[in-house]
């Protein structure tokens, strides 16, 4: 599956990595959060496990919050809020 | 994060355990020395368990500090090297250690940087792609797919490659005194290993300071305190001052106000250590293993009376793939690439291919049967290990590599292969293993592994830069 960026609503983005391992799910959010603007929020969708330490680590060392992780069935959903 | 455990994984993971198990106690019965082959199992199956928990990936620890500015994983391979030193070398004082420093050059260095890039485009180190394979990722198995291939290929390429091979290695390689059936002088890897690498000096940092790598002293002060425990520490100060100290000084600067002192900053430090806790903690429990795995091999050699698992093999009537030397590949530590190579290197030799006329696998580490090789039955367990581990977690999930992944996989496998061979092994056998016992070759080949990160972090932002540019083409984003 390839990777799509849509938009959900006004200012609600939605990124889908599934299928894709390291270091695709990071990347992608990092430049997708680089790109969206402050306030909005990016839905973040990947199966990869250990993309969910990085992505964590990376929206703390940003001041990006993640505002809910669902993980079910191997698959992850951050809703990341752009600082 | 709450996650739900299907009832179907627990059975899993208890068929998983089970079978080894199994396979431990059947073996056992048959004869007392397949003792000495679980006794690898059991160690790779505690690997795998480490490392899925841990996210235990050298290929992560740099790429995602260059790629996304993630030190967590660097901070936590620091802490299990050096955990490692202190396990392994105290093995080393009691002059029970399995551990051969490798020759030192620039080598290492070129290997590392090739390896490097190899694990940003596969997505995985060597290691971490045994694990991930665990997790079911089938990308990540295709990357060990190419890894072995590429080894037992690369080792055996002659003909046009002999042009490559300059004549001052060849004439080396031609005095060494290898038995005929090596052929020593037909080969570009051959002449590589025998007439330049063979030829560099063997040195650990105990030496370097004129103590023992057997003795106390030259255990733990020279070869675990000065070579790793100073490096490490000057590696992760400057992840700190580059990476980290910006974002937490404004976080800091934000809770508290005025000044960053000195004692502010030796926090911000021990709180990057502390945050990577679960690698951490998987890094300690990495490290212990480690170390006693040497303890426990080495005890299994005294009790048998063998100094390689290929008198083992002999004995029990497995002859087949048998170095000259008669040995095999048994390193008494975790490795992982060399037992890779081995089974295509006796797949291709059961097709007819003569794979016994090199050194790497005719004489030195042989091409016995995978079902019998210690090597595999550890890496095989650490795949078995992480799999319990990720059925566990309800991180178990089958995922078929698509074409855009398998492209990069086979790349990255084939660039590690080729690193791994050049170094005499991967991030666990040329970098962890080495660096941890003071060989000097181990932090060569991975200030190489840094730079070939750097660069495949470069290559992959160009690649994913062009992808999102054209995903996100239709809306008002900052472009």
């Amino acid at each position: 599956m390839a990777m799509t960026f849509t938009k959900k609503e006004q200012g609600i983005y939605s990124l889908d990595v599934t299928g894709y391992v390291c270091p695709h799910p990071q990347i992608y959010t990092k430049k997708a959060l680089e790109k969206i603007h402050g306030g909005d929020v990016l839905e973040v969708t990947f199966d990869n496990p250990s993309s969910s330490e990085s992505v964590s680590a990376m929206c703390d060392s940003n001041g990006n919050e993640i505002i809910e992780k669902i993980a079910e069935g191997g698959k992850f959903t951050f809703r990341i809020k752009k600082a | 994060m709450e996650i739900a455990i299907p009832r179907k994984n627990i059975i899993w993971a208890y068929v998983i355990v089970g079978f080894f198990g199994l396979v431990s106690v059947i073996t056992f019965a048959m004869h007392e020395y397949y003792a000495y082959l679980s006794a690898y199992l059991w160690f790779g199956f505690i690997y795998g368990m480490c490392l899925q928990y841990g996210r235990f990936c050298f290929a992560s620890a740099f790429r995602d500090l260059f790629a996304v500015g993630v030190p967590r994983m660097v901070v936590g391979i620091m802490i299990a090297t050096l955990l490692f030193a202190i396990t392994s070398n105290l093995v080393a004082a009691t002059g029970w250690s399995t551990f051969h420093a490798a020759p030192v050059s620039m080598h290492a260095l070129i290997a590392g940087l090739i390896f490097g890039v190899g694990m940003v485009f596969a997505g995985g180190c060597a290691s971490g792609s045994l694990y991930k394979t665990g997790e079911g990722n089938g990308v990540s198995l295709l990357v060990i797919l190419s890894i072995s291939a590429t080894q037992a290929l690369f080792v055996d390429w002659g003909g046009v490659f002999n042009k490559f091979v300059p004549a001052s290695w060849h004439e080396s390689a031609l005095q060494k005194g290898l038995p005929d059936s090596i052929n020593v002088g037909d080969g570009w890897v051959d002449q590589y290993l025998a007439g330049y690498v063979w030829n560099q000096p063997v040195k650990t940092y105990a030496q370097t300071l004129g103590m023992q790598d057997d003795t106390l002293t030259g255990a733990l002060l020279g070869n675990a305190f000065a070579g790793v425990f100073i490096p490490a520490v000057i590696i992760l100060a400057i992840v700190y001052i580059f990476w980290v100290r910006k974002n937490y000084i404004k976080k800091i600067s934000a809770e508290k106000g005025g000044s960053i002192t000195y004692k502010d900053h030796l926090n911000g430090f021990w709180s990057m250590i502390m945050a990577s806790k679960r690698t951490s903690i998987a890094g300690l429990l990495l490290g212990i293993a480690c170390g006693l795995q040497m303890f426990v091999i080495e005890g299994l050699r005294m009790k048998f009376g063998v100094k390689n698992a290929g008198t083992i093999l002999e004995r029990l009537g497995h002859d087949f793939g048998i170095s000259a030397k008669g040995t095999v590949f048994d390193p008494g530590y975790w490795y992982v690439t060399t037992q890779e190579a081995q089974w295509v290197g006796w797949t291709l030799q059961k097709l007819g291919l003569n794979n016994m006329d090199n050194i790497y696998f005719g004489w030195v580490n042989g091409i016995p049967n995978p079902a019998m090789n210690p090597a595999d039955w550890m890496s095989v367990a650490l795949i078995g290990g992480a799999a319990v581990m990720a059925l566990l977690h309800g991180e178990f999930k089958f995922k078929a590599p698509t074409r855009e992944l398998a492209f990069w996989a086979i790349l990255g496998g084939f660039f590690m292969g080729i690193g791994s061979r050049l170094a005499l092994g991967c991030n666990v056998g040329a970098f962890f293993v080495r660096t941890a016992m003071g060989d000097m070759s181990g932090w060569l080949f991975g200030l190489g592994m840094i730079g070939g990160a750097f660069i495949g972090v470069k290559i992959f932002n160009w690649y994913t830069e062009r992808k999102m540019a054209k995903e996100m083409a239709g809306f008002d984003l900052d472009l």
